[in-house]
């Protein structure tokens, strides 16, 4: 079981949260010309990445707040806690955000440039 | 030779007990029985001990072909003396004899046995052992496939599995579970680990240093040949606890067992609390579950000894040395009178000395190292044993009991036998073939091992947790290297999170010098033709012979993982503690490749079987979900409601009156809802009350309708969508205030509405002003709806009027009545003029009894959740989750009036949008009207145009609710039927899974029940 620093909380076991997956996904503005194909990317296409993986976490049990992650899917070790609407600090996880698919998307292009939130990140 | 053993005297006299010595306490006897038949022991004693003291070698049946089997260890590593224990509903099967500590009134059986353990008739098997080589089960269950379910599983089945489960299922026992932190967590208190709690313990890191014996010592505990700082090893560990007990920040968890080790060091303990007792005092659990988070681990927990494989090497009197030696001077038994040794290193000489210490005769060594030398052969050499060098035993022969070896000279490169065999009778042969350290926990933690080419061993290299072995679970067989390492550890563990940490002083040692290397040879030395001759077993509680690992490499399997699997070596309740290095041993030798290149297996939890009550602790019955009672509660109770679970509500269901059936009670409470009035507690309701300047636009973009231009005190449907179009929620949302709402969800969806709210407020839109808190448990709810609902209000006494023109339907007034301060909404999910009554919580029951005090004499009728479902599936309104299943959206209910054109964006506007969801064959929501009204379809029932077509028929949909209506007095149903809405007024039929007549229904439109809506108005 993870050991995962809340970072309003600090320190909680992992039964205390609920990971709500891929993080950075941003979500195109209401006024776009994207295609089905390309807005599914942004609706359903998931990454499962071995290695650096950036999360979005929530303390489902303790303060209800979200905040992202980035999490070696090998070794489970978190690298990275950091605020949403943020993107991360440190080169690995930098280097994962700046390494994802999603950053070439239409999808991604039509998310911008509002829309400062977490799940839009950047 | 002396003979030491014991006297005869007393009833029941232990022959094998030796007349003094051993830790068990001689003042204490205990009576217990195994298979009926009554022994005593001492307390201090093992199962396998006691057993042994009184000359009961054959203790249970092996697995597959039911051979004798008796006490092959001393302690967790056990693969035969397989245990069922206990009474009645405390029976627990499969546990291992040498770990069942001894207590007076004790109750055990052998197991795999019929019609007893001496007569077993399964062991017909054994003749036709060419019945079962490796893959037996592949080879001979695999077709047809149809034969799987009827016959292949049962025979399986039947065959397979150990011990039995007790008949009675309610488990007496109370368990516990306990959280705890710790700065440095010891996982095994012998030499390594004691000396690594001294160390951490003295910096003053919280320490907690757990065993799984009931004795702190480890092997300590079984040698009688070493000193520590002068004294028998026993003194030094009572000193040693003396000054760990002392120090507040170490806590000793004796009796516990470090079963399982996972991500960011969380590691599981089993605790023993009260198993060791004859009757466990009530304030106590039977086990304790502890969850423990440490920053550092220490992993001290040593090693197993290896069986040497031989022909026959499974019959009782085979044992591994260090046990012989560990029962004779830990628990004062003598496991056998005339013993044989084989061994292939040289601490299997202690076990000799410590044999003939206790007057057992050693009839002779069988060393398989080519030229044996060194200080402990010389030894026995000089003490006129007779050692035999570069020789191995071919084969143990006896019926129940060993009899005798057959000895040979052999070749130790090739394992070819070079000279004529001799026979030795024995009724004990003390085998070694070197040691495997407990890399257990280690590689459950992901921690990679390396080959020691010295010691013959994988032991622990990498690490991926914060942690470090010590030991012989770390390679370091030799006493004094194992104790500096524990200290050393200890010390490093503490310092590695900011303690002050030195390696604590470790005691003088005076013991033998041993050379535990082994002999790095893994052949099965035999004169027999290949396949014939005795079994030579690898895995005995599997009955995994080198033969079988031999076949599964001959038939191509190499993997070491695919041989496990194919010849399920490894894969019993022990895990081949004792067989794993064997088998890689001889895998290694037939695919001509090293040990290391052939790899190992991956160590899973739990180290030792965990009893499941345990991890269940208290989270069982009652307490294994929370139930959640409204406030009205007490009163549905005392009118005789049926209840029914809504998530963790319980709800009334109906109230059967005067003998009713359900069906009677239904229609009664559906029936007077529409003539009179009808009462529902809906305090399930899920309630969100939001505020903030943004709270308008926030639902705005939840809800698929327009929310900005609500007046302050009106209500408005609403439903909301996930972003990919599919409905997920609906309810009635109202505006209490310009930037103050109160919002209700279904009953089972207020959780997770809630959660979804937050998560839209917090990671897309962090820039509205918005606060979301759950009111759900703080409003009791009472709905009153019917013809005579306003005038029971009215009687009531009502602050405000309820006239339509000042109260009209999809409004919200607070008002005070008969006196209680309440929140009165409008709305209806019947159809019928409806007030739903919010009041605080606590004095929900006050405003339940006053309405049905004043509303008998309007024919008030209490009804539950089914009639609440007829009423409104009268009126045609969906519950979501019934009619919807995430895969429909609004335009597939039909309710687009419901989704905005106008607004710029909401969740799940662009998906709906998309191509797909406009086809004309996607599912969508319609009436049915049976051709006999009395027909109820079944709900999930298939709709087919033609009922007489070839099968597979061709489906349209499914039928998501019906039921029989009351008042329209005929059968009424919903289905989701495909371009359901462009087929209106055609006839669908629903072949019945029971053979029986097709219903024949009409498709119409969901409103069923004054579709005008005249009666929203009384
Ligand atoms: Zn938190």
């Amino acid at each position: 079981m993870l050991l995962i620093k809340c970072p309003f909380c600090g320190d909680r076991d992992e039964l205390e949260f609920s990971c709500g997956g891929e993080a950075h996904i941003a979500r195109p503005l209401a006024e776009n010309t994207l295609t089905d194909a390309e807005f599914a990317d942004y609706l359903f296409l998931r990454d499962n990445p071995k290695g650096v993986f950036l999360e979005r976490w929530i303390h489902t049990d303790g303060c209800r707040r979200w905040f992202n992650v980035a999490r070696d899917t090998v070794s489970h070790e978190i690298i990275e806690v950091y605020p949403m609407g943020e993107t991360p600090k440190t080169e690995a996880a930098k280097a994962a955000h700046k390494a994802s698919w999603r950053r070439q998307t239409a999808a991604e292009a039509a998310a911008k440039p509002a829309s400062p939130a977490g799940r839009s990140g950047s | 030779m002396k003979t030491r053993f014991m006297k005869k005297s007393g009833t029941k006299p232990a022959a094998m007990r030796l007349p003094e010595g051993g830790r068990i306490n001689r003042g204490k006897p205990v009576q217990f029985t195994f298979d009926g038949t009554s022994y005593q022991g001492f307390e201090g004693d093992t199962l396998a001990s006691a057993l042994l003291a009184n000359s009961v070698y054959l203790v249970g049946r092996s697995f597959k072909y039911h051979r004798p089997r008796g006490i092959l260890s001393a302690g967790a590593e056990e693969p035969n003396a397989l245990i069922r224990l206990g009474k009645g509903a405390r029976i627990e099967p499969n546990l291992r004899a040498t770990q069942i500590e001894l207590y007076d009134g004790l109750t055990s059986e052998s197991q795999n046995r019929w019609p007893s353990l001496n007569l077993d008739v399964g062991a017909i098997n054994s003749l036709f052992h060419r019945f079962f080589p490796a893959g037996f089960y592949y080879k001979t269950f695999m077709w047809p496939a149809s034969f799987w379910k009827s016959v292949y599983e049962p025979v399986i089945r039947n065959a397979a599995g150990l011990g039995k489960a007790a008949d009675d299922h309610n488990d007496p026992d109370r368990y516990e579970k306990t959280h705890q932190h710790c700065d440095v967590l010891i996982a095994g208190g012998g030499a390594a680990g004691l000396m690594a709690a001294l160390s951490a313990g003295a910096s003053g890191a919280r320490v907690i240093l757990a065993d799984e014996q009931n004795e702190f010592g480890g092997w300590l505990l079984s040698e009688g040949d070493t000193t520590l700082d002068g004294e028998a090893s026993p003194a030094w560990i009572a000193a040693t606890l003396a000054r760990l007990e002392a120090m507040e920040n170490v806590t000793l968890l004796p009796r516990t067992t470090v079963f399982a080790y996972m991500d960011h060091n969380y590691i599981t303990l089993m605790e023993r609390v009260g198993d060791h007792m004859a009757e466990c005092p009530a304030h106590l659990p039977r086990q304790r579950l502890w969850k423990i988070r440490a920053r550092e681990v220490v992993l001290a927990q040593g090693c197993h000894e290896r069986p040497v494989v031989f022909g026959g090497n499974d019959l009782p009197g085979v044992m591994l040395s260090g046990a012989v030696r560990s029962y004779i001077n830990r628990y004062g038994v003598a496991p056998g009178r005339r013993a044989v040794v084989i061994t292939n290193n040289d601490d299997a000489y202690r076990t000799v000395f410590a044999m003939i210490e206790a007057g057992i005769h050693v009839a002779a060594i069988v060393d398989m190292r080519p030229a044996a030398a060194g200080p402990l052969v010389a030894e026995a050499m000089r003490m006129g044993l007779s050692v035999h060098s570069s020789h191995a035993v071919l084969a143990a022969e006896g019926t129940r009991h060993l009899g005798y070896a057959k000895i040979a000279r052999y070749n130790p490169k090739t394992g070819d036998v070079t000279g004529d065999p001799f026979y030795i009778d024995c009724d004990l042969i003390a085998m070694s073939a070197g040691f495997t350290p407990l890399v257990n926990l280690h590689s459950q933690a992901r921690g990679k091992l390396e080959w020691d080419e010295e010691f013959c061993c994988f032991k622990p290299s990498t690490y991926h947790e914060a942690a470090q072995s010590a030991g012989a679970g770390n390679g370091a067989f030799d006493l004094a290297t194992a104790m500096a390492e524990g200290a050393k550890a200890g010390a490093e563990a503490a310092s590695r999170i900011g303690f002050e940490a030195s390696p604590a002083q470790a005691p003088a040692i005076d013991a033998p010098v041993a050379d535990f290397r082994p002999l790095n040879f893994w052949g099965v030395p035999s004169d027999a033709a290949p396949g014939s001759g005795p079994k030579a077993f690898i895995d005995y509680q599997n009955d995994v012979t080198a033969s079988d690992i031999k076949l599964a490499v001959r038939e191509g399997y190499q993997s070491v993982e695919h041989v496990k699997r194919y010849t399920t070596n490894g894969m019993a309740t022990d895990q081949g503690k004792t067989s794993n290095i064997n088998a890689l041993g001889i895998i290694s030798g037939e695919l001509g490749a090293t040990i290391p290149e052939v790899g190992t297996t991956t160590f899973r939890l739990p180290y030792t079987p965990t009893s499941l009550g345990a991890i269940a602790g208290r989270d069982i019955k009652g307490l294994f979900d929370p139930v959640r009672l409204t406030r009205m509660d007490p009163w549905h109770r005392e009118a005789g409601a049926k209840f029914e679970h809504v998530g963790q509500w319980m709800r009334a269901w109906y109230y059967p009156q005067d003998g009713e059936t359900m069906e009677e009670a239904v229609n009664r409470e559906v029936r007077r809802a529409r003539t009179h009035a009808g009462i529902l507690d809906a305090s399930t309701l899920g309630k969100i009350d939001i505020r903030g300047r943004d709270a308008a636009e926030f639902l705005n973009r939840v809800y698929t309708n327009a929310w900005l231009k609500l007046p302050v005190g009106r209500c408005r449907y609403g439903l909301m969508l996930k972003d990919d179009g599919m409905v997920m929620d609906d309810g009635v949302t109202t505006r209490l205030g310009e930037n103050h709402f109160h919002m209700t969800t279904t009953t089972g969806g207020a959780a997770g509405v809630m959660a979804w709210l937050e998560e839209w407020k917090q990671t897309e839109w962090p820039e509205l002003e918005v606060y979301l808190t759950s009111v759900t448990e703080q409003w009791s709810v009472a709905t009153v709806s019917g013809p005579n609902a306003r005038i029971i209000l009215e009687k009531l006494g009502c602050s405000v009027s309820l006239r339509d023109d000042s109260f009209p339907f999809m409004s919200c007034k607070e008002a005070r009545l008969a006196g209680l301060p309440v929140r009165i909404f409008r709305i209806s999910f019947t159809g019928e003029l409806s007030f739903e009554i919010n009041i605080p919580s606590r004095l929900g029951m006050a405003l339940w009894k006053n309405l049905m005090q004043v509303g008998s004499e309007y024919g008030l009728t209490p009804y539950g959740t089914e009639a609440m479902h007829v009423l409104r599936a009268e009126k045609g309104f969906i519950i979501v989750g019934q009619e919807t299943d995430g895969s429909v959206t609004p335009h597939d209910l039909g309710m687009d009036w419901i989704v905005s054109s106008k607004k710029p964006d909401f969740i799940g506007k662009r998906a709906l949008e998309r191509a797909s969801m406009a086809l004309k064959d996607r599912k969508q929501l319609v009436g049915l009207v049976t051709e006999n009204p009395m027909d109820v379809i079944p709900e999930g029932a298939h709709a087919v145009l033609d009922p007489n077509q070839p099968m597979p028929m061709e489906m349209l949909g499914q039928v998501t609710s019906s039921y029989f209506s009351p008042n329209l007095n005929q059968s009424i149903a919903m289905a989701m039927l495909k371009g359901g809405h462009a087929m209106k007024g055609e006839t669908v039929w629903f072949p019945m899974i029971d053979g029986s007549e097709p219903i024949k229904a009409t498709i119409t439109d969901t409103v069923f029940y004054d579709p005008k809506g005249e009666k929203l108005n009384g």
